[in-house]
């Protein structure tokens, strides 16, 4: 059982082994449990052999697309002149993830450290950590750790006494899902509308401020001080299926479950096992019935998928989704999927940036024929229409957003369509529900 | 293992602002003395003045509980921005309050995850133990008003609401009563 819970002896505690833990939040009881050897040591290394060790470690970004963060960070070119920055994206907006939250809650430090080595293998003097402003909480420890870090010389013009300049700031983000997507992150951090930004330029060359940028996930950042103290061989050894996703993987779990909250495990993880014996499996009385396993955004699993799935990159895409941001939303057989995705799709909507003309017709117009079908006014014609508007919607924006809002419902009617076409048909498949709507 | 309300951070006072306030004087700036010097000191932050928008708003709202016009324009003219062009930005986020908005502002998340786990039936305690107002509109004392949000990313912990800048978590109908007495 993951974080509130006590955890299970199946887990790999790595990120999450201190949470819970009041004394791993402040600077000596983060120092007490050996935090920031990892930034002493690498400080004497070359950026160049910092990036090295990350790129064998295999650690891909956390966040939910999976790029491998050594090379992303080789894309940086440390003494072109240039200011470089850092952006930690702790904007963490999808519905059903919320493991960043916890790893900014119990272990500030680790991040503020994963940040400061990240920049320096980077050449970057200033890092922001990008907030969303609905995370108070995490906002009060990040400012504590951050300020802790400067009054004991760790980050400031001269970090360590090494003569580095790390400069770190927090960036309260105020209420907009879109602002996670890199480029509208930057875009809110200049103190703009966060509208996304076509690519190319990639933040690498034009990033934020108009200078080469690296933009990483929280766990990506918070998982580099053990990778620098370890080895890249331990991390990669951490790998039940395949050498390709390595390490651990934080996943929050939400929904219909018995025991929620955040869980580590190895890559390549039973996603069976861990439903139904990490997280405890079904409330009393019901069954699972489907899975959303990265966020929101991801095609969602029958359980017979999820039961057949290894939890890691190919792991799930084998098995007809992703892996995404590791936001695991449990649904049970009281649920209906038309209410559940139309729900999703009016988050899609409220969130649009409105930019693109298939983000903000589409997702507007997609929830207004879900929510007709969910209240018993739908035809069989709309389901066509629905998976035209999501074919529309596909590969045609600046961002994906409005891609993410078309991949719940086209799997949920290609999984589900029964439930669809008997509420078409006037049939109350699931009555709990069915009544409230 | 039990787990605090707010993990042990110190709890953010609810009661810190009077976000029902109105600006009675809304030409006194808000950028004044220590005020003024904590904008400063966030301009150093960024090569650009531009970028200490989103935090300078921030601090209107805590100051004076919303972001009126007044407040935009002087925000405009320190960060040599227009007008309109922080209008534009402000009404972009969710989280600026274009109006005073009530004593206790409730924020229910019920997006789908919140949503399979009883947040309707939240919000529903929440209106009829306020005084039965429509969400968003404050109840008849002025002191609640509930909206519903999109997800507030403690999915885990359903369902999550904030209290003006109090996050608080696993919130059911039978707690709602005993979180609005606290709140009196």
């Amino acid at each position: 059982m993951g974080y509130p819970h006590k955890s299970h002896p199946r887990e790999t505690p790595l990120l999450t082994r201190y949470f819970g833990e009041e004394e791993a939040r402040t600077l000596d009881g983060w120092k007490k449990r050996g935090g920031y050897q990892a930034l002493e040591k690498a400080l004497v290394m070359t950026p160049a052999e910092i990036v090295d060790i990350v790129k064998e470690s295999g650690l891909r970004g956390r966040g939910g697309a999976g790029f491998p963060t050594g090379m992303k960070w080789s894309f940086m070119k440390p003494g072109d002149g240039k200011p470089h920055y850092l952006c930690c994206n702790a904007d963490e907006s999808e519905p059903g993830t919320f493991k960043d939250r916890e790893v900014m809650r119990w272990t500030p430090h680790a991040l503020v450290e994963g940040c400061a080595i990240g920049a320096y293998a980077i050449g970057a003097e200033t890092t922001y950590i990008y907030i969303r402003g609905e995370f108070t909480e995490p906002l009060i420890w990040m400012d504590r750790a951050i300020r802790e870090a400067y009054d004991a010389g760790i980050l400031g013009a001269n970090a360590m006494g090494t003569g580095k300049r790390i400069e770190m700031y927090v960036h309260k983000g105020a209420g907009a899902y879109i602002c996670g997507e890199e480029t509208a992150l930057m875009n809110s951090l200049e103190g703009q509308r966060g509208n996304p930004r076509i690519k190319p330029p990639f933040p690498a060359v034009s990033g934020v401020f108009g200078q080469p940028t690296t933009i990483n996930n929280v766990e990506t950042l918070a998982a580099v001080p053990e990778i620098i103290m370890k080895g890249a061989a331990w991390y990669k050894s951490m790998s039940l299926s395949n050498l390709k996703s390595t390490g651990t993987k934080l996943y929050s779990v939400c929904g219909n479950i018995r025991y929620p909250g955040t869980y580590e495990v190895e890559m390549g993880f039973p996603f069976g096992e861990f439903l139904h014996e990490l997280c405890g499996g079904a409330l009393d009385g019901r069954k699972l019935k489907a899975v959303i396993p990265g966020g929101a955004s991801v095609p969602i699993q029958t359980m017979a998928e999820a039961d057949a799935t290894l939890m890691d990159y190919e792991g799930f895409v084998a098995q007809g989704s992703m892996l995404g941001s590791g936001g695991v939303i449990v649904i049970d057989d009281k649920q209906s999927m038309v209410r559940v995705i139309a729900r999703l799709a009016r988050f899609f909507a409220h969130e649009s940036c409105a930019q693109c003309t298939q983000c903000r017709e589409g997702t507007a117009w997609t929830t207004k024929i879900l929510e007709r079908i969910r209240d018993g006014q739908g035809t069989m014609e709309d389901l066509d229409t629905l998976l035209d508007l999501a074919d529309l919607m596909t590969g045609t924006t600046i961002c994906v957003l409005s891609d993410s809002c078309a991949v719940p419902v086209v799997s949920g009617i290609k999984k589900f369509r029964a439930e669809f076409e008997a509420l078409i048909h006037g049939k109350r498949v699931h009555p709990v529900l069915s009544a409230v709507a | 293992m039990s787990r605090p309300v707010m993990g042990g951070a110190e709890s953010p006072d609810v009661a810190a602002h009077d976000a029902h306030a109105h600006e009675i004087e809304p030409h006194v700036p808000v950028f004044a003395a220590a005020v003024r010097n904590e904008l400063d000191e966030l301009l150093t932050r960024y090569p650009t003045k531009m970028a200490a928008l989103l935090p300078a708003l921030w601090i209107v709202q805590r100051e004076r509980g919303w972001v009126s016009e007044e407040s935009m324009a002087e925000v405009a003219g320190l960060l040599e921005l227009t007008p309109a062009y922080v209008k534009g930005v402000v009404t972009f986020y969710t989280m600026y309050h274009q109006h005073p908005v009530a004593k206790y502002f409730i924020q229910v998340c019920t997006t789908s995850p919140c949503g399979i786990c009883g947040a309707e039936d939240v919000v529903k305690a929440l209106l009829r133990h306020t005084g039965g107002g429509e969400l968003g509109v404050p109840s008849a004392d002025g002191r609640f008003a509930v909206i519903e949000v999109e997800c507030l990313g403690a999915c885990g912990f359903a369902t999550p609401i904030m209290v003006n800048d109090e996050f608080i978590e696993s919130v059911t109908p039978a707690n709602v009563p005993d979180i609005l007495k606290r709140l009196a």
